[in-house]
């Protein structure tokens, strides 16, 4: 080979790798726009007295996102209630029991599951919960987002616990515990870290879900700690008063987008502590 | 007591429609250490297996024929009761990497729900570590990781859960092939200790170690029990031809 071609080949990788350092910053400049950008539009906004408020009628100056917030909170709670022990059980079902018929077909509905857009599950839990129980509540929303978070909370369980050696089943079997007690006593445990950074993805993705909300929890501009009644939380107060003509509310709604913000940075840095600290090393 | 603990009689043992044992008959005398030796594929592990019903865990295994201990059928039996009378250790180390040493050596009464006093506890964990040599390595670290220790530690580790069951029978699969020289031979030394108060059978390929450490020995060979004698017999003077020639390694 001559020293031409050769020249020529190093200056293509050369050109290939800088193509891909390129590409891969241009995909962090997004995120610290949006970051940015919203820090400095709401930042201001955020104190003591606005997190501990509720949201002032309008002419009236202050108020805050109380309402939102413990909102937000409950309705996740509630969520998680719900979703983290089905995904979970169903996640160890998956891992199990991988190529039976009836695994091939939850998979596929699971995956599907994920791709349904979410003010089609909104809607859904309207006809399902809000129309027969007679009216919107924080509960039918809590519902409406724990489907939602159930296709990411089992597929990160199997694939967790999947990857598990089998030798750590077998070591249990053979000291004759029982199915039971050898999925509970040694294999969550082992895989507790996986599964656990699975559920906080899973509350990270829902937290700022907006759609469900709308036909469910509905919203509700005082404080309410009844999840059968109508629940302001963090996405919906947003919608509502970024779109409003008033310059208060719309401080407000800058003020709530970084809390938002800041919740699901909180948890995905969370996440990370979590899968490294309680990583079982095997 | 009767002499004969492990039974036998016309035993098969199958993946989906793979015939990998084949009317296997053999007695297992109590207080020996059995080797089972073959090339790879010839259903030693699967049989191995049989005895403490870890076979029927994998999808499309079944078996049949008759296996008994102390005369009752293994079969007949609730799995969770036969895996507490024979134990089992594998071919790698495997600890449960979330325990402690401590916990790991009574894991199978702790992870089975069974309460026992902190005193009864303590001496378990003393003797089943003493019974294979570790104590004396890991008296001043039972609170640490069962995942720290090395290879051949980890594998005693392990004999130790075993041996901590009170079990009758305890099962090796190919227990040494995943370890240093010096590692193996402690575990062969344990053989000759454990043998006092159980009857060992391991599944080998290394033909010198089953030499060392059993009383008998049994050759598989595709599926079938080709030969079951006194190790000092097979290896002197076998009497079947495909025995020859798989010890003087005309195939393996």
């Amino acid at each position: 080979m001559d020293g031409k071609n050769i020249k020529y080949r190093i200056g293509k990788s050369y050109v290939a790798q800088i193509v891909t350092t390129v590409f891969a910053f241009a995909c962090v400049i997004p995120l610290l726009f949006i970051l940015g950008f919203i820090i400095k539009a709401g930042i201001t906004k955020i104190n003591w007295h606005f997190l501990v408020n509720v949201p002032k009628p309008v002419g009236e100056t202050g108020g805050g996102i109380a309402n939102a917030l413990v909102g937000s909170i409950l309705i996740i709670f509630c969520a998680s209630l719900i979703a983290v022990p089905i995904g979970i059980l169903c996640g160890i079902y998956l891992s199990e029991n991988g190529k039976t018929r009836l695994a091939y077909w939850c998979r596929l509905c699971v995956d599907i599951l994920q791709g349904v857009p979410s003010i089609v599950i909104g809607i859904i839990a309207y006809f399902w919960l809000v129309k027969p129980l007679g009216g919107f509540s924080a509960l039918s929303g809590s519902v409406a987002l724990a489907i939602m978070m159930l296709p990411i909370v089992i597929r990160s369980t199997e694939e967790t616990l999947k990857l598990l050696p089998s030798s750590l089943q077998e070591a249990a079997f053979a000291l004759g515990m029982p199915f039971h007690r050898v999925i509970f006593k040694v294999v969550v445990p082992v895989g507790i870290s996986g599964i656990l950074s699975g559920v906080m993805l899973s509350i990270a993705r829902i937290t700022g879900e907006t759609a469900p909300l709308l036909f469910t929890a509905f919203g509700n501009p005082y404080l309410s700690f009844n999840i059968t009644k109508p629940m302001q939380s963090l996405p919906h107060l947003i919608f509502d008063y970024a779109t409003s003509p008033y310059d208060d509310w719309k401080n407000l709604a800058w003020g709530a987008s970084v809390i938002l913000l800041l919740w699901v940075l909180l948890l995905n840095i969370f996440t990370k502590l979590i899968t490294r600290k309680w990583k079982v090393q095997l | 007591m009767e002499s004969t603990i492990i039974k036998s009689r016309n035993f098969n043992a199958l993946f989906g429609s793979n015939h990998v044992v084949k009317n296997v008959n053999i007695d297992i005398p109590r207080n020996h250490v059995i080797a089972v030796m073959g090339p790879s594929g010839c259903g030693k592990t699967t049989y191995l297996r049989c005895i403490n019903r870890m076979h029927e865990l994998i999808p499309g295994a079944t078996s049949n024929g008759e296996m008994t201990i102390n005369n009752e059928n293994i079969y007949d039996m609730h799995p969770i009761f036969v895996r507490q009378k024979i134990g089992m250790v594998f071919q790698r180390p495997n600890p449960f990497p979330n325990l402690s040493i401590y916990d790991n050596v009574i894991a199978g009464y702790k992870l089975n729900g069974v309460k026992l006093p902190k005193a009864e506890r303590d001496r378990i964990v003393e003797h089943s570590l003493t019974r294979v040599a570790l104590w004396k390595e890991v008296k001043d670290a039972l609170n640490k990781k069962g995942s720290f220790l090395s290879g051949g530690q980890q594998q005693r580790l392990c004999i130790a859960r075993a041996v901590a069951m009170e079990p009758e029978v305890l099962l090796f699969d190919e227990p040494t092939s995943a370890l240093d020289p010096i590692s193996t031979s402690t575990v062969e030394e344990l053989f000759h200790e454990l043998k006092v108060n159980y009857t060992l059978i391991i599944v080998t390929h290394n033909m010198q170690q089953a030499a060392r450490v059993s009383d008998k020995t049994a050759f598989f060979y595709m599926g079938e029990l080709v030969e079951y004698d006194e190790t000092k017999i097979m290896f002197t003077n076998p009497k079947d031809n495909r025995t020859q020639n798989y010890i003087t390694g005309r195939f393996s």
